[in-house]
């Protein structure tokens, strides 16, 4: 089975961001990016099912040349090689991102598209569900279990849904796009970092490709979250009630 | 430390990422216990020697990854996060005091025997030098090994012997002679099953508590003569190349901890507040900052520098011995002031701070005191 996984990178979620000059995007003088923890579930999905049925799993980032190094991640946990498309950063949107990756799937014919729920910059949850609509695949996300069936025509996918869980059968090729539950990403060993080497990361153009990149989302402005004012103290459980009533409006 | 030094390619990167990850959730999460315990269970070796952790520098024929050596920084860097220096002293010394000299001499057997499992984990390495009468003086060491026919019978004792209550194999220093000084000294691998070996005690110690320190006993134990280590009375050479590796290591690990030791002090005083305001804002706390971050990046660039003198194999006794005072002294000195930082708290179990400070007073002693550096030091310069 052929698995494609898409990896993102985010600015590291522990660092202080702060605003740029023209509060169009972060200031990221000081401040590193991480990969994706969702996106870190997908690859870890992804190699569990190639171990299981054997075939391949493709890598595969969207951005400058510096992504390289989480594709380059993914290939030491064990993917078998990567791809990537430059784009900067600031012209894309989700919109932009699922096209490219259904103008790879077109070319590379995956039976698996696997991809993080989220990324944990912007926590849009987009791509898996247009790339799905463009693609007219079935689509599973948030899945916290996935089971291949034994003809690997379909898998069973637990889904994270507010109040439970939601069972899917889905056929394939399909998108799943991974919670964090569904599994503990396995440390890229030694091994795996040398034999990553000797893997290839090809760069595919978005004009190559055919895909058109016009952003459909432009990000005007962006602001800080006002200041947490101070809390009060209160004297008593009437005193708590009342504040609660009369000025929090909360009861 | 930083991803910008141009030696760390994409690669040393991917491990740093990985490795930290493994260390704070594998390791860091269960030192409290470990410390308690005064020791850390056997598995971690066995763990890490699986992910290829254990043998980064070996040759990739006898299980290791045959890395450079700014791996081994990374490896020594990210160990410090773990929470405390007990663990990382452990693996370093399975993995850069006792077992480079088997590397650098051992026979196929002997590598076989000894460094391969090492580098898998499933044998515990430990290095026997230090003894109840000779520490510094390495010279003075008592221990005795006797050929008779093919065996060499081994008596005396080692003390402050790390991982020493449950090594598998010690790289132990005797003396194979009658010559006086270092001239018939010899290493031999000694497995700790051998017939009249035992672990006499089990010390305790004012830090580094996750990490086993023990008295090591040796009564006739006989041993054959293929486990002897390169030729016979020419250990004290390779011990003093040994300890090159030792000494530097220790050193990048100081500066390591020390860095991650001000930090957390940074944010427990930009949090503290006193007479209204946070303690980092006080201008003499300012400057201390100031001060200690100074100190940290001068250590870590001397023993950079002489990591990449040892990385290329260029003569670098000097600069380690340099990077080994400065780096050892920097450590107490930051350790004492992050303390102080951090008042009475700073006196507390609660804070690691705390830990770091007693921990800490083991590098100026360890590996070899600051004495014995400036000793070293002041013979290279001629004086
Ligand atoms: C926690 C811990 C773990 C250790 N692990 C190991 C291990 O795994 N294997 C091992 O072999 N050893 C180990 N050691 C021992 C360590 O290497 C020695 O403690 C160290 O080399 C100092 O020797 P000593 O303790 O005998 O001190 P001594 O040599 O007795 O020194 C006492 C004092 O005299 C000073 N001094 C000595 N000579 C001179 C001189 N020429 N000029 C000026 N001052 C001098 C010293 O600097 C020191 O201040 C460990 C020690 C500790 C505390």
């Amino acid at each position: 089975m052929k698995i494609l996984v898409a990896v993102k990178r985010v600015t590291d979620p522990d660092a202080r961001i702060r605003l740029n000059a023209d509060a169009t995007g972060i200031d990221m003088t000081g401040v590193e990016y991480k990969v994706n923890p969702f996106c870190e579930n997908a690859v870890e999905g992804a190699l569990q099912l190639r171990d299981a049925a054997g075939g391949e799993v493709v890598v595969v980032s969207i951005g400058p040349e510096e992504v390289d190094t989480y594709i380059r991640t993914g290939l030491a946990m064990g993917g078998d090689r990567g791809i990537r498309v430059p784009l900067e950063d600031e012209n894309l949107d989700s919109d932009v991102v699922a096209r490219v990756l259904a103008a790879l799937v077109a070319k590379e014919e995956p039976e698996l598209v696997m991809l993080g729920k989220q990324a944990i910059d912007g926590d849009n949850n987009q791509v898996a569900q247009l790339l799905a609509g463009y693609l007219g695949w079935p689509q599973a996300c948030f899945a916290s279990e996935i089971a291949l069936s034994d003809d690997q025509q379909s898998a069973e996918v637990t889904r994270e849904v507010d109040g439970g869980l939601e069972v899917l059968n889905v056929g394939l090729p399909a998108v799943i796009s991974a919670d964090l539950r569904l599994n503990e990403p396995r440390y890229a060993s030694l091994p795996g970092i040398m034999k990553a080497k000797r893997k290839t990361i090809d760069v595919y153009e978005a004009a190559d490709l055919g895909v058109d990149t016009t952003v459909k989302v432009r990000v005007l402005k962006l602001e800080s979250p006002p200041e947490r004012a101070a809390g009060i103290k209160v004297d008593s459980v009437d005193d708590l009630l009342g504040k609660l009533r009369n000025e929090a409006k909360a009861l | 430390m930083t991803q910008k030094d141009p030696q760390f390619t994409e690669d040393h990167g991917i491990f740093r990422t990985a490795f930290r990850k493994y260390v704070e959730n594998e390791l860091a999460p269960h030192v409290d216990s470990w410390e308690k315990e005064k020791i850390f269970p056997r598995e971690v070796f066995t763990d890490m020697g699986q992910r290829g952790y254990l043998g980064m520098r070996y040759p990739v024929e006898l299980g290791g990854s045959g890395l450079d050596y700014w791996f081994t920084v990374v490896y020594a860097e990210e160990l410090v996060r773990c929470g405390c220096a007990g663990v990382p002293m452990a693996l370093m010394v399975q993995t850069d005091m006792a077992t480079p000299v088997i590397e650098d001499l051992g026979t196929e057997e002997q590598k076989q025997e000894f460094l391969m499992p090492a580098i898998t984990g499933e044998k515990v390495a430990a290095l026997g030098v230090s003894e109840p009468n000779a520490g510094s003086d390495v010279a003075g060491i008592q221990t005795t090994a006797r050929r008779d026919g093919d065996d060499y019978i081994i008596n005396g004792a080692k003390t402050f012997i790390t991982n020493g209550t449950r090594a598998d194999f010690v790289t132990l220093l005797v003396r194979t002679g009658d010559q006086p000084g270092y001239g018939s000294i010899s290493i031999f691998l000694f497995p700790t099953d051998t017939k009249g070996f035992s672990v006499s005690k089990k010390l305790e110690k004012i830090g580094n508590h996750s990490s086993d320190t023990a008295e090591l006993v040796f009564e006739d134990c006989r041993v054959p003569a293929r486990y002897l280590l390169g030729q016979e009375n020419m250990g004290f050479y390779y011990l003093m190349r040994n300890f090159q590796g030792e000494r530097l290591i220790g050193s990048v690990s100081a500066m390591a901890g020390s860095k991650l030791n001000m930090e957390r002090t940074l944010e427990y005083c930009s949090d503290r507040k006193a007479f209204g305001r946070p303690v980092s804002k006080f201008q003499t706390s300012r400057h201390l900052f100031a001060e200690m971050a100074t100190r940290i990046e001068a250590g870590q660039r001397l023993a950079y520098h002489a990591a990449d003198l040892y990385d290329r194999k260029i003569e670098a006794v000097k600069e380690i011995s340099m990077a080994k005072l400065y780096c050892g002294e920097t450590s107490c000195w930051v350790a004492d002031r992050c303390l102080q930082l951090h008042g009475g708290w700073g006196y507390m179990d609660e804070y690691q701070v705390s830990r770091a400070w007693r921990d800490s007073r083991l590098v100026t002693i360890g590996g070899g005191t600051s004495e014995v550096m400036r000793e070293i030091i002041s013979k290279c310069m001629g004086v």
